[in-house]
């Protein structure tokens, strides 16, 4: 376990998780990706002399990507809102694939939170605090965007 | 999605020009096999034959900020030295050692290219006569090996005795650096 937690060199880091950053991001932000993957890691290289231990380092990077992410998507169509009150609605990955082409469709937290929950595999702890929010949050953000996704599927179809 | 070497390079550049790097490494080819090189802003600080251990310890004694770069001078100090063109290298060193290994290195640093010496003779030098074993820890610890050349370093008797990349390149450094001369 303690191998595990050990802060590695900032250039093996950055070499795990460089590719599926810039592709979250793409997702995220489409053209606008790359200067938003520079970001991300200039922020990382900035905090990583400070870092405790070297636990959740995926789920710390994909935090960063998603801040800047939202400064980005937020500074271009605002805040959205959703119903947190509905029951919550998980999809199977297979449908997920089906969907994925919509996601850009979504509003940013939504779209955030759809794509690290299907397209990442994160646990709702970690995507609410790349949201800066909670677990709950994070799953009611989550089954909103998949509703939207499904419904947006069915006016196609 | 992968990056590409476009971006890859301007982030990297980026890293560097903020000042947000520990240490700059990059892994140079040599005839005594691949050579782990690296250096922070005060002068080359490592140099090893075993990149994977090497790059987790400079990360330890010098900051875990390590960003692989190419190390333009240094490489090509290196290589002037293996093709026989360089007998001195003019390289800023950071060493960060206990004083005592300070003494012995900076003697170290002064033995002439194509010569050895002893353990013992290196003691009595940096005014420790009686250390000749703690030297040979000092020269087994060696940080930066080649560029301090802890290979002209030999037993009482002649004998090679140990060097931290294996005998046969100690063998190999002194026979380049003795056919340069000759």
């Amino acid at each position: 376990m303690e191998v595990a937690e050990r802060i590695p060199p900032f250039e093996r880091f950055y070499l795990e998780h460089r590719d599926e950053v810039l592709g979250y991001l793409r997702r995220l932000l489409g053209q606008r990706a790359e200067d938003a993957w520079q970001e991300t890691f200039l922020r990382a290289l900035r905090a990583y002399g400070r870092l405790r231990h070297g636990k959740h380092l995926r789920a710390w990077v994909f935090t960063i990507a998603t801040n800047v992410a939202m400064d980005e998507l937020r500074a271009k169509t605002g805040n959205s809102l959703f119903l947190a009150d509905e029951p919550a609605v998980e999809l199977r990955r297979d449908a997920f694939r089906e969907l994925e082409h919509l996601t850009g469709g979504l509003p940013p937290t939504e779209r955030a939170a759809v794509v690290l929950r299907y397209g990442y595999d994160l646990p709702y702890d970690a995507i609410g605090s790349a949201l800066g929010s909670n677990e709950q949050a994070a799953r009611a953000a989550a089954s909103s965007g998949v509703r939207r996704l499904r419904r947006e599927h069915e006016r196609h179809v | 999605m992968n990056v590409t070497s476009e971006l890859d390079a301007r982030f990297r550049a980026a890293a560097i020009a903020e000042g947000l790097v520990d240490v700059r490494y990059d892994l140079v080819d040599s005839p005594v096999g691949e050579l782990f090189v690296a250096e922070t802003d005060r002068g080359l600080c490592r140099i090893s034959y075993f990149p994977e251990p090497a790059e987790e310890e400079v990360a330890r004694v010098f900051g875990r900020r390590l960003l692989r770069m190419p190390l333009d001078r240094t490489r090509r100090e290196l290589d002037e030295y293996f093709e026989g063109r360089r007998r001195e290298f003019g390289l800023a060193l950071d060493l960060r050692v206990a004083a005592f290994h300070a003494d012995v290195l900076r003697e170290l640093a002064l033995v002439p290219y194509g010569l050895t010496t002893t353990y013992g003779t290196l003691a009595a030098k940096a005014g420790h006569p009686k250390a000749a074993r703690a030297v040979g820890t000092v020269m087994n610890r060696n940080p930066i090996p080649i560029v301090l050349p802890c290979h002209r370093v030999v037993g009482a008797n002649g004998a090679l005795t140990g060097y931290a990349g294996g005998l046969d390149i100690k063998r190999r450094l002194l026979e380049l650096e003795s056919a340069v001369l000759s």
